[in-house]
């Protein structure tokens, strides 16, 4: 679904040059619930908004869906994005004038799909997420959960094949990020391939694979020397 | 997508509301500055007779030579003698000689009390040529001309003062002492500029009253109310020898189908000329000249030079207001990068950024068009202080104002926005979705 071969990422200035990714490899199968993990810094992010096609790589090559993406145009970027990602952020990114519906309507606006079928996916995403009853409310008349419900369900709404989630559950008390996890579970469950970027070992603990990102590498905890106390350590925590 | 845009664009109105207002501000009194000052240049410069002002010439022949002419040009109407040989000649389709008049009339109620009125003594070919629309009656043909008839035609306008607006076809009318008979009654036509006029006026003073058979005119000794330009020293004495003098004062004009017609009619006019000097009338050799509508009114500068130098002021000061619209919508645009960011995540193109930010400067153009014309209505009752009286009240609001007043501020504040919708189209998804 998602292949990353030998890419780099590095920006510019006049000065000096930065490598966000170096020699980056990745595969995510189809189906699979892959979590990213790695300290402040590492390039997680960065894999991200490359991944979704939100921003370019300097080098290396990048299949999503067995396209090779770097050549392609910002429409065609576009259209990939807007068909088969789907994008949920730590900050939610709801447009604060625009009440539920219409949020979870802007991606099908992009795919020029007709009002009624608009409406359709629009409510059984709600209807799906749990806020079918909420679709006129405006997000700041809603809790931090409902708002990233909210967004799983404007992902969700155009079907995708890869879900796209960065610290998803960053900016949720305990007991709301288990309910928005349990609803990413569910979605896997169902077949979508999710790609989740986080900070938390509990949360990457619920994936079914992990990717540990180190000075934009993926590195292999278990093997790796430099890091194998600890990974045994984290893993113990997990487990404790 | 264009309605969805819309919809955003009505809704971002709402949004940043002082934002909006000093936009719209800016616009509206951009744009109404403007739409005044244009309503006044358009009254004074446009074409008063566009479906036929290629076909209507003004014929010019040099009566007093080059020691006396206007810096080389001919004088701009006849003298009598010449303007009769032309007459007769009947070289164009149609021609007209005209001059104003001024007389005096008492209306048929009773108790009125005399009231003075102007007009035109003009030939039969008059009304044909201009398309002087009737709403009674006709003019009158050029077999009348040659019997010198009493007849006259009253404007709408004047037929109300003295006849209350009923068809005064066959009645008689006494104008200065003198009866006429009433052939028809011309509905309102006042052509602005008033072409056939505007060497003796400004061609934009007050409308006729009436207009009445030339010779019979000439007949009663009628006075040139208009321009008289005599040269050298004046030394006729009476009617008959002003008839002679070298004094211009009759407006001829002629109708020429085609361009070879007014080429011929130029030759003829050279031909005449050299006719005169054969026969001594003219010690110098052939200088004429052969104007239509366009060239007439532009050799005759009608247009203002103050309207043409307000219009532009008006215009600078619209630029200048749309300078600031630009570095506002830009604030206003930009203030909304993470939301482009979040469009752009969902799948919109930099196209369709582009669109939805240009609808938006659109409907922002629409709401200043709109003060824009609430202003420009109120703003013509000011005309007067910046105009003559009677350019001022050429100055009004119609519907192809309005159309042009919304028009003018959509595509200005559009333009203004190009920049702006640009710049937020460029906004890297990535980055604003990481600083969040």
């Amino acid at each position: 679904m998602l292949k990353m071969t030998h890419l780099s990422k590095v920006y510019r200035t006049e000065v000096v040059e930065t490598y966000a990714l170096r020699d980056f490899n990745i595969d995510v199968k189809e189906g699979e619930f892959v979590a990213v993990t790695g300290p402040s810094g590492s390039g997680k992010t960065t894999f991200l908004t490359i991944a979704g096609l939100l921003e370019t790589f300097t080098g290396g090559e990048y299949h999503l869906d067995g396209v090779e993406v770097s050549h392609l145009d910002d429409n065609a970027r576009s259209k990939i994005r807007n068909e088969k990602i789907g994008f949920i952020f730590q900050a939610f990114n709801l447009i604060p004038d625009l009440n539920v519906f219409d949020n979870v309507e802007v991606p099908l606006r992009y795919r020029g799909m007709k009002a009624p079928e608009r409406k359709e996916r629009i409510m059984g995403a709600l209807e799906r997420v749990g806020l079918a009853s909420r679709a006129k409310h405006y997000p700041a008349e809603l809790s931090g959960g409902q708002q990233q419900r909210v967004a799983i369900a404007r992902a969700l709404a155009g079907s995708p094949r890869l879900l796209l989630a960065d610290e998803p559950t960053g900016n949720l008390d305990t007991q709301m990020a288990r309910g928005v996890l349990e609803l990413l579970e569910e979605i896997h469950r169902e077949g979508a391939t999710i790609v989740m970027v986080t900070h938390d070992p509990e949360l990457a603990a619920r994936a079914q694979r992990n990717v540990h990102i180190i000075d934009g590498q993926v590195v292999d905890l278990a093997e790796d020397p430099r890091f194998h106390t600890a990974y045994v350590a984290a893993a113990g925590q997990v487990r404790g | 997508m264009f309605g969805y845009y819309i919809q955003l664009g009505l809704r971002s109105l709402r949004r940043n509301p002082m934002l909006t207002a000093l936009m719209v501000m800016a616009i509206g009194f951009g744009v109404a500055a403007s739409m005044i000052t244009y309503s006044v240049f358009r009254a004074v410069s446009g074409n008063p007779i566009p479906e036929k002002s290629s076909q209507l010439f003004v014929p010019q022949i040099d009566s007093w030579g080059p020691g006396q002419n206007e810096k080389g040009e001919p004088p701009g109407a006849f003298n009598y003698v010449d303007a009769m040989a032309l007459m007769r000649a009947h070289q164009a389709s149609r021609m007209a000689l005209i001059y104003k008049v001024m007389l005096s009339t008492v209306p048929h109620d009773a108790n009125s009390v005399p009231v003075s009125a102007q007009g035109f003594a003009v030939t039969s070919d008059f009304f044909p040529m201009f398309d002087v629309p009737f709403l009674y009656g006709n003019g009158w043909n050029a077999a009348e001309d040659n019997n010198r008839a009493a007849d006259i035609v009253l404007t709408a306008e004047f037929n109300q003062r003295v006849f209350g607006g009923a068809n005064s076809v066959g009645k008689n009318i006494t104008l200065s002492g003198h009866d006429y008979r009433v052939v028809g009654v011309a509905r309102h036509w006042d052509p602005s500029p008033r072409f056939y006029d505007v060497w003796a006026e400004d061609g934009f003073d007050n409308q006729p009253d009436f207009y009445l058979l030339l010779n019979r005119a000439l007949d009663l000794h009628t006075d040139n109310a208009g321009r008289n330009s005599c040269r050298g020293t004046i030394s006729y004495n009476g009617w008959d020898e002003y008839l002679q003098s070298n004094c211009v004062w009759l407006m001829p004009w002629v109708e020429l189908d085609t361009a070879s017609d007014a080429a011929r009619y130029l030759r003829f006019l050279e031909s005449y000329s050299v006719e005169q000097q054969r026969a001594g009338r003219y010690g110098w050799k052939p200088n004429v000249r052969l104007r239509d509508v366009t060239d007439w009114l532009e050799y005759r500068e009608v247009v203002p030079p103050e309207s043409r130098i307000s219009l532009v002021v008006a215009v600078c000061f619209f630029f200048i207001c749309l300078v600031n619209t630009v570095g506002l919508l830009l604030a206003k645009f930009m203030r909304r990068a993470g939301e482009i960011g979040v469009r752009r995540a969902l799948g919109a193109t930099r196209h369709e950024i582009y669109a939805q930010y240009l609808v938006e400067a659109a409907a922002i153009g629409l709401a200043g068009g709109a003060l824009g014309l609430l202003l420009t209505v109120v703003g013509m009752s000011g005309v007067g202080l910046l105009f003559a009286p009677e350019i001022a009240r050429l100055a009004h609001v119609d519907l192809s104002l309005v159309g042009l007043t919304l028009v003018a501020a959509i595509v200005a504040t559009v333009a203004a926005a190009f920049y702006p919708a640009w710049r937020a189209a460029q906004v890297q998804p990535a980055w604003q979705l990481k600083s969040n």
